[in-house]
């Protein structure tokens, strides 16, 4: 097994301005999902992040921590959602990725172990 | 034949793809596999001479890298093995222990899963056509650097990023799914076809040799076509591919200059090629439904055919290559298409007409587009039109071949 992060980009305010039919098939898509990652692995964990503007961003400037409202880079697309998956190999990601509700864009991001 | 060179020559070219995928079946060892095959073939060079030629060369080869690997694996610790291993799938995993028999009669399809995995669409399509070259076909890393005009340490460090991220990524070595098939098989095509585009594409000076390494891309197709011999988009690329290289020979003059396909000496063009091509394009398979991919390599392929089987310049059917160009547009539309469709036009109509199917085109950055135009005022008598549009090709060209053609082409050109 293979343990991939996936990173959902969609563009803020999409789903709640959706209409109830489509918001329908955003939560019929990740039940599919959630039925196949149970079918050929497991999903560790998953959340919906709330929007950017909510975000905080802390840093060390000079040595000196940093704290400052937003995410840490601005982009028209935002990332909204996680889900943290291991799943057989690199074909099994695409095809759970593309069960995800088309208006996503999900990057697909391969875990590595670090060991000391 | 046992000069022990040719032979190691010839085993390497017709056995590499196979022995790496058997070696990487077993052992899932991207890393380690590819020098150890090396190894056994610079081994192969010192002892053959010496020891003479053995019976099955394939196997020596593959026995000979299996050591160097067994005595990689024992002197690493199993901790740092695991996070390096190739994925393969389930089933491949069960017959593991089986498939270390001699190579003559392998389970075929770790060569197609070899090919799957190299080109796999989560690989850049240039990363694949090198990684293809180098694991199936066997192309040395400074050949596959020259095909792709790029410094050979680019090369080598574009090969090394491929296989980490396949390993990292959990790229398989194995066959997809039924209904995952048809894209891939695409992407296949797509990727052999770019690294034969490449070969072709200008250099810097006359290189007899790339096109010769655009070669090593066919053999890629015949490869994957030999595990799936009735897919319609590999026998379209293969026979694309081959009415286009069975011109090689022709396409520069003796001084090195790039000979016009109208003045291209066809005694010169390779005709056995041009009649194998023929005959895939004939296929059974290609009478079947098919994805856009394989449509517009049928398309293509037709237009070549054309040419090829023109019996002089002057007797090309220019309009049967138009509709073929027309249906071509509703597969795939690109303003490279149209610039060839118009140039068409231009041959089956006249130069007015052709000009006319110009309009509309952007090609920016391009000197294709007043290249062409350029051309057609010309042939249309309006030489002023016709150096102007010479002028904005010359300023828009990179390859020094060609812009020493277009300024020779605007001298000439009367007022």
């Amino acid at each position: 097994m293979k343990r991939y992060v996936f990173l959902i980009a969609y563009e803020p305010g999409g789903f709640e301005q959706a209409a109830a039919e489509v918001q329908q098939s955003y939560f019929t898509a990740h039940e599919a999902f959630s039925t196949y990652v149970a079918e050929h692995g497991n999903e560790l964990s998953s959340a919906a992040l709330a929007d950017t503007d909510t975000a905080t961003t802390v840093r060390h400037l000079d040595g000196a921590k940093s704290v400052t409202d937003g995410p840490f880079v601005e982009t028209v697309e935002m990332i909204g959602g996680y889900y943290d998956v291991e799943l057989p190999d690199m074909d099994h990601a695409i095809a759970a990725a593309a069960i995800l509700p088309p208006a996503y864009a999900v990057e697909i991001r391969p875990t590595i172990t670090i060991t000391a | 034949m046992t000069d022990p060179a040719g032979v190691l020559d010839a085993t390497v070219r017709e056995q590499w793809g196979r022995l790496t995928s058997l070696l990487l079946g077993h052992y899932r060892r991207l890393d380690l596999v590819e020098d150890a095959l090396g190894d056994a073939v610079e081994a192969a060079a010192r002892h053959w001479p010496a020891r003479g030629v053995p019976d099955n060369p394939a196997a020596w080869l593959l026995t000979t890298a299996r050591r160097r690997l067994v005595d990689q694996l024992r002197a690493e610790s199993m901790a740092r093995r695991k996070g390096v291993l190739l994925v393969t799938d389930a089933e491949r995993r069960q017959e593991s222990g089986r498939v270390m028999a001699d190579p003559g009669g392998v389970v075929d399809d770790d060569l197609l899963r070899l090919v799957m995995m190299c080109a796999h669409p989560a690989l850049s399509r240039e990363a694949a056509s090198a990684l293809a070259l180098r694991l199936v076909v066997g192309v040395s890393t400074h050949d596959i650097a020259r095909l792709f005009l790029v410094p050979e340490t680019t090369m080598a460090a574009r090969l090394t990023r491929a296989k980490k991220k396949v390993v990292t990524a959990g790229i398989p070595f194995a066959v997809p799914s039924v209904e995952d098939l048809p894209d891939r098989l695409d992407a296949v095509a797509q990727t052999a076809y770019l690294a034969f585009t490449a070969g072709y594409a200008p250099g810097s000076g006359p290189d007899l040799l790339r096109a010769e390494l655009a070669g090593s891309a066919i053999s890629l197709v015949r490869v994957t076509l030999a595990q799936r011999p009735d897919e319609p988009v590999l026998l379209a690329l293969l026979a694309l591919m081959l009415f286009q290289h069975s011109r090689r020979d022709a396409r520069l003059s003796e001084a090195g200059e790039l000979v016009l396909l109208a003045d291209q000496d066809r005694t010169r063009w390779h005709h056995d090629e041009i009649a194998e091509a023929r005959s895939q394009l004939d296929h059974s398979s290609l009478l079947r439904p098919m994805t856009a991919t394989a449509a517009g390599y049928v398309l293509q392929a037709r237009i070549a055919a054309e040419h090829a089987l023109a019996p002089s310049a002057a007797e090309t059917a220019w309009p049967r290559i138009v509709a073929s160009y027309d249906l071509l547009l509703q597969v795939t539309s690109s303003p490279a298409t149209r610039l060839a469709r118009a140039v068409a036009v231009s041959e089956a109509e006249g130069a007015e007409a052709g000009l006319a199917a110009l309009e509309g085109i952007s090609l920016p950055g391009s000197h294709r587009l007043p290249a062409v135009r350029a051309e057609l005022l010309t042939r249309s008598g309006d030489g002023d039109g016709a150096r102007s549009a010479y002028d904005e090709a010359i300023a828009l060209c990179r390859n020094d071949a060609e812009r020493a053609y277009l300024v020779g082409r605007r001298d000439r050109t009367a007022g």
